[in-house]
């Protein structure tokens, strides 16, 4: 049971070294002949405007709750699809009414537009 | 010492220089970000225990959606980031630490009392858990109505969520 958790452990500590190398061995190894030009923040070729800290638009808190509510359902989802091979029938379509009950409230969602982005 | 308890021990100190940094930090940002890792720490004591369906519940929900909400929030507040000066502890924090030293050694001298404590318990075989979870949530004789009531639930919580922060047509016009 714990064997199959170590895979996960060393992809989990493989995933933090793998971006962590290039920047250790940029600061170890590269030149460093730096110029205001090259210091200055990078934000895909444009003149960065302002703080780093800004206020955002309110309206990504309504993809976060939205993404939130899905997140809770995955929790129920999840146990379900692991059974799926098992299940009666009926078992089944209690998990597609489940989904559809969820699909309805996305719907409302996009109903009110709240997905648009104005 | 085994590999399990070495995991164990640098994960618990991991987790609690995290949960340290959660309180003292000053940027808000940064101090959700150690939330992350504490929580994750949690999950990686989950895993040790054999709960792997809570580790997963841990990841998902609240490193997932709980912290990226609190990131959110704080992004979508006023700009409290730049609050940085200021001293980061009030009043009452004699008194805070008084209790907490008081509550920790209680516990140490109760838990420490408990034949049981330091006791090996076998694991329960969790194999096969999970899906016995799902079996058990879809079956008509199990927990199919309060899995459809969780659905109805969440369903009401997204569209009221969306109610509440769409802003009014008539404070538009």
């Amino acid at each position: 049971m714990l064997d199959n958790w170590l895979f996960i452990g060393i992809f989990v500590l493989v995933a933090g070294v793998f971006p962590a190398m290039p920047i250790i061995m940029f600061h170890l190894f590269g030149p460093k002949r730096s110029t205001p030009q090259k210091l200055e923040t990078y934000e895909c070729g444009m003149e960065t405007v302002g703080q780093t800290w800004v206020q955002f638009k309110v309206q990504y808190y309504i993809y976060a709750l939205v993404f939130l509510v899905f997140d809770v359902e995955l929790i129920f989802l999840y146990p379900w699809a692991v059974a799926f091979d098992t299940l009666p029938l009926l078992g089944v379509v209690a998990g597609v009414l489940f989904i559809f009950l969820l699909a309805d409230g996305l719907w409302y969602a996009w109903q009110k537009g709240a997905l648009e982005w104005s | 010492m085994t590999p399990m308890q070495l995991i164990f021990i640098f994960t618990a100190v991991a987790s609690t220089v995290a949960a340290i940094m959660v309180v003292t930090r000053r940027n808000m940002v940064h101090a959700a970000l150690f939330l992350v890792m504490t929580l994750f720490g949690v999950a990686v004591a989950f895993v040790l225990l054999e709960a792997p369906f809570l580790a997963v519940v841990q990841v998902v929900v609240y490193i997932g959606a709980i912290a990226i909400l609190m990131i959110f929030a704080v992004m979508l507040t006023r700009n409290v980031t730049d609050d940085e000066s200021g001293h980061p502890f009030n009043a009452n924090v004699r008194l805070a630490l008084l209790s907490a030293v008081f509550v920790f050694s209680l516990l140490v001298v109760t838990l420490g009392g408990w034949a049981q404590f330091s006791a090996i318990a076998p694991f329960a075989n969790t194999s096969g858990a999970v899906a016995q979870l799902g079996e058990a949530l879809a079956a008509a004789d199990g927990y199919v109505l309060a899995f459809e009531v969780a659905s109805m639930l969440l369903l009401g919580a997204l569209v009221g969520a969306i109610f509440v922060v769409w802003p009014r047509q008539a404070e538009n016009d």
